[in-house]
């Protein structure tokens, strides 16, 4: 029962061109900036949109081909929109049972049905209410049920969480993460989150401008991103070069020590937390030491994100104390420096 | 309230209601009884409700999916189309009158198919007045609900879409309760065009008490030789529509209104 | 004085344009002698409030009028002759009256509105209009009792109507009509589309619709014989060029262009 699916869009100006694989349990989130076409992907999936070319199968069954499409309403799927688009003339139960009545299943039935389900996602007696009558959270819970109710083998997420407010996201998130694990069936989550995609998948796909341009673990990508967007989802500056033995010789100029060997094309990610800065050059001969110019400072949290420009482009948070000791305002001189063991060094 | 508003507000207030009222100082409150029990009366007030019934119910089985072509399909030549079914409400009613003729009439392209097939002529029959009631009205049924269709959320046809319903279902079960409050205002607005229309069916059903004289026709015939008498036509002309108007606004509000 | 010469005038310039129409060359030189004595000495406007029937002819009339005084503007309000009644009645500002009933002229001269006694200037009678090559076979009034031809009159609260009720009335016939018109132009137009087999309009009506209709005279038409009043009204702006235009509709010339229109002169 195997999600493969080879997606071809032409939207204006961009080409989305993305193949997927999803077995059976897995989880999948499909991550990248707006625009990138990652929604796009996912109407594909669901039967809303005709692909231009490409191929979508699970298991046996061929959904989409240059000779074929199946319409969303003859797929065995469930969706989840990020703003829950639960109907507003139905109580919630009747929005749950929807999908079963329309597959032929008894009103009663259906109904009851629909009750158990919205007991597991946490809304029993909230059966009768209307979707206005429900708060953000309940409704996405019960968008959650009216997707799952009828036992698909698809799951489609589309920014099930983006909506919320913070608090709830993080409630709702965890219950999310239960139910996919329980959920036997294949998944598909869209997000311009991180740490959606992170929490809730198995597998990440990076997504840039209809194009895969990273996929693995959210561990490995977290780790090792191989685009700035990653990068800076992730929270990492990102550094391309060649590298010689310990010496990384960067692509815009500059170079790098770093505490493992590595040979040829390379990235480099430094975290912020480990660049400190200073208003001469330290002391001392540290390896890594760079003159920058201040970009931007943006509070975040007890630390403060600085922005750097100059030969070795960074991000360095550092604390709120230190910042203001250092008196710095944007376009001040400082000096960088980051320990040569804390750079990751990895294949290009 | 900020003047600019308030103030034109009023005075748009006034020029509408006035001539209203007029007809209420000038109605001969004296003989109002037996101007009113006239059967004549009685028969063109309820032939003008029962076809201005029967043109909305016949607007809304072809006007409401006419709306949704516009609004929802894909389909070359949507603006086209768009203009050809709102032609009725520019078009003077009197020329649409003549039109329905020349398609309908006992000389029509159609009508002289149905005259030479089964003997049977729609002018001067009270199917006339429907037909002719229903092309001046339905125009604003169609703009009404496509107006209330695009407004919609289409995406929840998408989710419905996702839950198995097929484009029928959709439309029966998620489309049209969403765009209800739309539909019935376009409804009222469709039964108050057809309950004043005059030109087109005067022209088309021609008038005969009983058959087609409706309201309005016998407003108008009674204006030539019964001023006073007209002006009782369409006291009680107003009052119903009136009354049945807001009858039915309190009964939608009432339907639609979420409580919180 | 100059009340009393104008009609002359004018009858004569009207001669002058008809002759001219003929090709005569003496009466065209009479002409432009009296355009060039007493042409144009009429100025102003002039409104006529007239029933619809008179279009055609009043307005060509109209154009004489002005041709013969090129500083005279003469504007024209057709309608129904009650309509036009109750306008005149409620101040419209109108300097002749021409109704197609003596009823709506009564409305006025009860009124006191009258700037000159009301005359009957012409006549119109019933006359049965059937579409081209008559399909419906109607060879006269008794037709219009045959329930199964359709059939137009006018609604007997408009003159046509009013007149038809005393024809069938006097030719002792239950009348069955399909549609009761509001106006003798609905019903002719209805004739017109081949949608009805015959109405019974005003034989003026038959002759301004041209080969669009046929037109079958009856003689029970005499019993229901239609009196056109004209007169000035007090009102008015410029009696001058009033009076000028009745004395027009009344001359000969006059006479003569409503009877190529269908209508026949006063038989008093």
């Amino acid at each position: 029962m195997t999600l493969r699916a080879h997606v071809v869009v032409r939207r204006g100006t961009l080409l989305v061109d993305v193949d997927l694989a999803v077995a059976p349990g897995e989880v999948l989130a499909v991550l990248g900036p707006n625009g990138a076409g990652k929604s796009t992907v996912l109407r594909v999936l669901a039967g809303l949109l005709v692909p231009d070319g490409g191929r979508v199968t699970i298991g046996d069954d061929l959904w989409d081909s240059p000779e074929q499409h199946v319409p969303a309403h003859e797929r065995p799927l469930g969706m989840v929109f990020q703003d829950h688009l639960l109907f507003p003339h139905l109580s919630t139960t009747d929005n749950v049972a929807f999908g079963l009545r329309t597959r032929g299943v008894a009103k009663a039935q259906a109904r009851r049905t629909a009750d158990e389900w919205l007991q597991r996602v946490g809304l029993e007696g909230f059966g009768d209410r209307r979707p206005t009558q429900l708060s953000g959270g309940q409704a996405q819970r019960a968008a959650l049920a009216r997707a799952l109710v009828g036992e698909p083998r698809l799951l489609l997420l589309d920014e099930p969480l983006s909506a919320l407010d913070a608090r709830t996201r993080l409630t709702v998130r965890a219950e999310l993460r239960r139910h996919l694990a329980a959920f036997a069936g294949c998944t598909v989550l869209v997000s311009h989150d991180p740490v959606d995609a992170m929490a809730l998948a198995d597998r990440v796909v990076v997504v840039e401008d209809g194009r895969v341009v990273q996929e693995g673990t959210p561990a490995e990508v977290a780790r090792t991103p191989r685009t700035d967007y990653v990068a800076r989802l992730v929270g990492l500056s990102l550094l391309p070069g060649t590298a010689t033995g310990t010496v990384v010789e960067l692509d815009g100029g500059g170079r790098v020590a770093t505490g493992e060997d590595a040979t040829g094309p390379v990235f480099v990610a430094v975290r912020p937390g480990t660049v400190s800065l200073y208003l001469a050059r330290p002391d001392g001969s540290p390896r890594n030491v760079w003159p920058a110019t201040l970009v931007a400072a943006t509070p975040h949290g007890s630390t403060v994100r600085c922005d750097l420009d100059g030969e070795v482009p960074l991000t360095a948070d550092v604390t709120a104390t230190a910042f203001a000791e250092l008196g710095l305002l944007p376009g001040a001189p400082v000096w960088a420096s980051v320990k040569a063991s804390e750079v990751a060094v990895y294949p290009r | 309230m900020p003047l600019p508003l308030l103030v034109p507000a009023l005075l748009g207030t006034a020029f509408l209601v006035l001539p209203l009222l007029g007809l209420l100082v000038r109605a001969p409150w004296s003989n109002l009884w037996p101007q009113l029990t006239q059967p004549a009366v009685g028969q063109a007030l309820r032939l003008s409700l029962l076809s201005a019934t029967l043109a909305t119910l016949v607007s809304l089985v072809l006007g409401v999916p006419i709306a949704w072509v516009l609004a929802r399909s894909t389909i070359r030549g949507r603006s086209v189309l768009r203009a050809l079914v709102t032609v009725p409400l520019v078009l003077p009613p009197v020329v649409g009158g003549v039109a329905l003729f020349l398609v309908l009439g006992r000389q029509g392209i159609l009508g002289r198919w149905l005259y030479e097939t089964f003997d049977y002529t729609i002018p001067f029959t009270t199917t006339a007045v429907v037909i002719a009631e229903t092309f001046v009205a339905m125009p604003f049924l169609v703009i009404s609900v496509e107006g209330a269709l695009r407004a919609a959320d289409a995406r929840f046809e998408d989710a419905a879409a996702t839950l198995g319903a097929d484009r029928w279902t959709t439309f029966r079960r998620v489309t049209l309760p969403l765009v209800a409050p739309g539909v019935a205002a376009g409804a009222v607005l469709c039964w108050a065009r057809a309950l004043g229309e005059f030109g087109a069916t005067i022209t088309f059903a021609g008038n005969f008490p009983g058959t087609t004289q409706t309201m309005p026709l016998a407003v108008y015939l009674a204006l030539q030789s019964n001023p006073e008498g007209a002006i009782v036509l369409s006291l009680v002309l107003l009052f119903v529509s009136l009354a049945t108007l807001l009858l039915l606004r309190d009964r939608w509000l009432g339907r639609s209104a979420v409580p919180s | 004085m100059r009340l009393r010469a104008l009609p002359a005038l004018a009858v004569a310039g009207l001669l002058a344009l008809t002759a001219c129409g003929g090709g005569s060359s003496d009466t065209a030189s009479t002409s432009s002698a009296a355009s060039s004595s007493g042409g144009g000495e009429l100025t102003g406007t002039l409104t006529v409030f007239a029933a619809a029937s008179l279009t055609d002819v009043f307005t060509e009339l109209g154009d004489q009028l002005m041709a013969e005084n090129p500083d005279l503007q003469v504007t024209f309000n057709f309608a129904g002759s009650s309509a036009l009644a109750t306008q005149i009645t409620q101040g419209a500002p109108a300097d002749v009256f021409a109704s197609a009933n003596r009823e709506q002229m009564t409305v006025v001269t009860d009124a006191s509105l009258d700037g000159s006694d009301p005359t009957v200037f012409t006549e119109n009678v019933l006359e049965i209009a059937v579409p081209p090559g008559n399909p419906g076979g109607i060879t006269g009034l008794a037709d219009f009792g045959d329930a199964d031809r359709t059939i137009a009159i006018c609604a007997p609260d408009v003159p046509c109507g009013a007149a038809a009720e005393q024809v069938f009335t006097a030719a002792g016939i239950t009348a069955q009509p399909d549609t009761l018109e509001e106006d003798v132009r609905a019903a002719l137009t209805k004739v017109e589309l081949g949608e009805v087999d015959a109405a019974l309009v005003y034989a003026s009506d038959v002759q301004g619709a041209g080969d669009g209709v046929e037109g079958i005279e009856f003689p029970e038409a005499e019993d229901a014989v239609n009196e056109y009043p004209i007169c000035t009204l007090t009102g008015s702006q410029n009696p001058a060029a009033a009076q000028a235009f009745v004395d027009l509709v009344e001359s000969d010339a006059g006479q003569q262009a409503l009877t190529d229109a269908g209508f026949r002169s006063p038989s008093s």
